[in-house]
């Protein structure tokens, strides 16, 4: 066996202090009837040849495209200190910091994410971590439940459809109600959330415990936030933010709009994409909430010699003591990528930081000119930060031709969102610090050919001047 | 309070000093921002800390040098299956071909990856005797959910709306309990028999009409092969209501025990104990799940699909109108799947059963040296999984020196503990699993060291009830931490500072 290290002689010298011949007699207690048929599995691979093929494996995915992509996971740029120090077994070979005394490292390292995610989203209690941003938000709906001990919460429909999808799988378990808010679909505030239907929601039926709102939103718009939190909050409602933390650079902060719950994915902060996980769901509330958060929490405390240590705190809350009662199931979270995500701010900074999300803000600029002169123009008029959509025709045809010849040009809004008319023929693009000038312009020219509006493809000089102009 | 010492470090936010740091990214344009509404704007930068890149780095690695990990020694914590992580994983996962792949890509983008995941699910079937596997759910609690979810639409496609209770043994990890009530249901608990199985007339006597599942962790909480499950499934089966299996111990019973092949209706895997994905610190997992035939339907969305032409796709939006929906976005958690992935393949049949039969002989080994010194309780005798109890009952009635004392002197001998208090059900319970991937040698001095710390309880009682002594920090107040918390640090200046450049 690859990893073992029992030996011929190890193993007859540990049966027989059993007593035993073979290793068959340990599994005397597994009833005849109801042991296992052969495996019917490959031989073993020696790792040269499973080397091989892991990279033929990868080698068949196509990840060299001139991508605008986003929605909802995106590229950014992490300085290679933060995997570096992530591959130190220390980290990631440990589990969970039962003992406190052998893992203040882990302990540690979850209070300062704790702290630095408190100071991004501006709340102060941030849980230690969940799945991802669509598990987190289902929580975070769940928690405006237990708090206000009402039964429905209103979600906006320009929140990411796994995020809704996921909410409703969570809902229909726990025998909870949502209703959706719809976008507006026409005028100045078109694809943003429509402020007069979600007020009659919340003046009609059942009293609503939580609103949901996200900021940017899945159309990549700036929403109304501190409007929407009014009106939750007249209601009796508490409000949840739904946010992108590489926007909290430039943005203003859930806790400065009133927000009570704030949850998102932090993949974008510095975590690789890999196909959807492991991200980083990201959980925020403020004090007075703190005993509905589900999942761990890391507070400060000292030892017994005065000694500041840190420690796994109101554990009241969680499955392994509560059980039935617990606030939630989570036990296994995403310590590793918290790590990561605090590493990665620690190596930017605030500036970094605020660099990197003006600097998405500054190509996504670029790259709604250069799309408009190519024919596909924006489809929503409100602000957005450095992700929109752009009206194509036949945008699933036109985004097939594209990735022929090697651009993935963002996401076909018809077939992620089938229920939402209003962007049936449009893509979602998106543009990070990562997207070059290049690629923006390679986009343009074949998507003005592709439009058959070849004449107007745009020059091959940046429209807008991008890095290096100083800050 | 002493905030730093020679072991112990400063948080990022003390090294911080305004103007250190950067040079990792560009500047943007100055009007960058300048379409954003000034309202929608950020008044002042968050406090996040300014460090230059050996600072930080030194602060991270002088931290991970706190830890106790796999990488650094013994971590028989039972019930958790800290095996060894293999290195080729890790570089595997890291191949920019999975690293760089966009969760939305197009199909005709991901057929490395949709291949692996289908490839995937197919040899976890197999070992598990299940029909299919779903590879979305993110950790083991996440994978119950599901399946209870999955036994909820089940239940509910066939208009029999009654069954609102799930059945769990006393001895359960507490994320199943936690986990019916999140799906709506109600737990019964019973209560495990003598020898430390499931109470067949406790049992019979919880089930009926409202019964929707059982869930057994097979082998139980306890280490030990729940050898009525024939009857227990066909009782529930026979009730109308579904077996689900909690599949934390499954590094017990690779190529002996197929769940599917006894009657299980679905199970969870966890891909960070059975197949070696690293814990991180606590996360992240990956909870795949079976199921069997009546569960088929209900599996979340989307499944990996493999078309005729022996290509691969993604279930579409709605394309299966029956499945219980999504738990997650994306497709799961892809990365931790790629390094589960590497090791089945690396094992391959024969190596997969001589995990289990390693495992196995390693626990019964460590298991007869402790029963032999009669330095503790062995409340189970005979013949073990993957892991058994020993407790400290005795010692603690002789000497008063509890579980827990004697877990903090481990760490003063270079070990790290075994889980203690749990399964409930036993009085100062240690939950000892050695794993296979720890030699004999090892296996001899954490016997010797646990033997050794029973002795000094009779003689030196005080030297392990003020263990641990050689940790980086003595025990915690964790009542003070409880009761007044401090869950983040308050930078002690306003955040505002100038660009350094």
């Amino acid at each position: 066996m690859a990893y073992g290290p029992h030996t011929p002689a190890d193993r007859e010298r540990m049966l027989a202090a059993l007593g035993m011949t073979s290793v068959d007699e340990l599994f005397a207690d597994i009833p005849a009837e109801l042991r296992a048929s052969p495996l019917r599995l490959d031989p073993p691979e020696p790792e040269q040849e499973l080397m091989a093929r892991m990279a033929a494996l990868a080698g068949r995915n196509r990840v060299g495209l001139a991508s605008f992509l986003g929605a909802g996971a995106y590229r950014h740029f992490s300085p290679p200190l933060v995997d570096q120090l992530l591959l130190r077994g220390e980290w990631y070979t440990a589990y969970t910091p039962y003992q406190p005394e052998v893992s203040q490292g882990t302990l540690q390292s979850i209070y300062e994410y704790e702290s630095l995610l408190a100071e991004l989203v501006g709340l102060d209690v941030v849980s230690a971590s969940h799945y991802d941003g669509a598990a987190a938000t289902a929580e975070a709906a769940l928690m405006t439940c237990r708090a206000t001990g009402r039964g429905r919460v209103l979600v906006s429909r320009a929140i990411h459809p796994h995020y809704r999808q996921t909410l409703e799988t969570y809902f229909g378990g726990a025998g909870l109600r949502f209703d959706e808010v719809p976008i507006v679909t026409s005028g100045e505030r078109a694809g943003t959330t429509d402020l007069e239907a979600l007020g009659r929601l919340l003046a009609d039926g059942e009293p609503v415990a939580g609103v949901l709102a996200a900021q940017p939103s899945f159309y990549g718009l700036l929403e109304p936030m501190a409007e929407i939190g009014r009106l939750a909050h007249a209601a009796g409602a508490l409000f949840v933010a739904v946010v992108e933390p590489v926007s909290l650079g430039v943005l203003a902060p859930p806790g400065s709009y009133g927000a009570d719950i704030a949850a998102g994915e932090g993949q974008p902060l510095g975590i690789a994409l890999q196909f959807g996980g492991p991200y980083l769901g990201i959980l925020a509330c403020t004090d007075a909430l703190v005993r509905q958060i589900p999942g761990r929490l890391v507070g400060l405390t000292t030892d017994l010699d005065g000694r500041r240590a840190f420690v796994m705190t109101l554990q009241a809350r969680e499955q392994h003591i509560r059980r039935e009662r617990a606030a939630s199931n989570i036990c296994t979270n995403q310590a590793l990528l918290a790590l990561a995500a605090s590493i990665w701010l620690g190596s930017l900074g605030p500036h970094g930081l605020r660099d990197v999300a003006a600097m998405g803000a500054s190509k996504a600029t670029e790259l709604e000119a250069a799309l408009s002169g190519a024919g596909a123009p924006r489809l929503h008029p409100g602000p957005y930060l450095n992700e929109f959509a752009v009206s194509v025709p036949d945008a699933a045809g036109v985004h097939r031709r594209l990735l022929d010849r090697g651009i993935l040009a963002g996401l076909v809004l018809g077939a992620a969102v089938p229920d939402e008319p209003s962007v049936a023929d449009a893509l979602l693009v998106c543009a990070t610090e990562t997207t070059t000038s290049g690629e923006i312009q390679a986009f343009a020219r074949a998507l003005a050919e592709e439009l058959g509006l070849a004449g107007r493809a745009p020059a091959a000089e940046p429209v807008v001047a991008g890095a290096g102009a100083g800050a | 309070m002493t905030v730093a010492g020679p072991r112990l470090q400063p948080t990022l936010f003390e090294l911080s000093r305004p103007g250190r740091g950067g040079g990792k990214v560009p500047h943007p344009p100055a009007d960058a921002l300048e379409r954003i509404p000034p309202d929608q704007r950020r008044e002042t930068p968050p406090g996040l800390p300014e460090l230059n890149e050996p600072e930080l780095v030194r602060h991270y690695v002088n931290l991970s040098q706190l830890n106790y990990a796999v990488d650094t020694g013994f971590y028989p914590l039972g019930s958790c299956t800290m095996k060894w992580n293999p290195k080729v994983n890790e570089w595997a996962a890291r191949l920019p071909g999975f690293a760089g792949l966009h969760p939305m890509a197009p199909d005709a983008v991901a057929q490395g990856t949709l291949q692996l995941l289908w490839e995937l699910e197919q040899i976890l079937a197999e070992i598990s005797g299940m029909r299919a596997v779903t590879l979305q759910p993110a950790a083991g609690a996440h994978g119950e959910l599901t399946g209870i979810l999955m036994i909820r639409a089940y239940h509910a496609a066939r208009g029999d709306h009654d069954r609102t209770e799930v059945l769990v043994p006393d001895s359960a990890h507490g994320t199943n309990p936690a986990t019916a009530t999140m799906a709506g249901l109600r737990t019964v608990s019973v209560k495990a028999a003598p020898d430390g199985g499931v109470d067949l007339g406790a049992f019979r006597a919880a089930i009926g009409p409202r019964t929707a599942a059982v869930m057994i962790t097979n082998p139980s909480t306890m280490g030990l092969f729940e050898s009525r499950i024939g009857e227990l499934i066909e009782i529930v089966h026979a009730a109308g209501g579904l077996a689900y299996m909690d599949g934390a111990n499954l590094n017990a019973i690779l190529g002996r025990f197929k769940p599917g092949e006894a009657g299980f209706d679905v199970m969870h895997i966890n891909t960070h104990k059975t197949f070696s994905t690293p814990h991180g610190g606590g996360g992240p997992g990956a909870g795949p799940v079976g199921v069997g035939e009546k569960l088929l339907p209900y599996l979340p969305a989307p499944r990996v699909l493999r078309e005729p032409d022996g290509s691969f796709r993604l279930e579409r939006p709605g394309e299966r109108p029956s499945s219980i929906g999504r738990m997650r976005s994306f497709v799961g958690s892809t990365g931790v799947l790629v390094r589960a992935y590497a090791y089945l393949r690396t094992h391959g049949a024969s190596g997969l059963r001589e995990i289990t039969d390693d495992a196995v002989l390693a626990a019964n080994y460590l298991k007869t040296r402790l029963a032999d010194s009669g330095a503790y309780d062995i409340p189970f005798p005979g013949v073990c999984k993957h892991e058994f109890i020993a407790s400290a009952s005795s010692i603690k009635k002789r000497t008063g020196v509890r579980t827990l004392d004697i877990a903090k002197r481990l760490l003063d001998h270079g070990f790290h503990a075994p889980t203690v208090y749990f399964p409930l059900t036993v009085d100062e319970a240690m939950l000892i699993e050695p794993t296979e991937t720890e030699s004999v040698e090892t296996l001899d001095a954490f016997a010797d060291a646990l033997i050794e710390i029973a002795h000094e309880a009779d003689t030196d009682p005080e030297a392990v009830t003020s263990a641990p002594h050689d940790a980086p920090v003595r025990r915690l107040d964790e009542a003070t931490a409880a009761r007044n918390p401090n869950l983040r640090w308050r930078p002690a200046t306003g955040a505002w500072t100038p660009c350094p450049d």
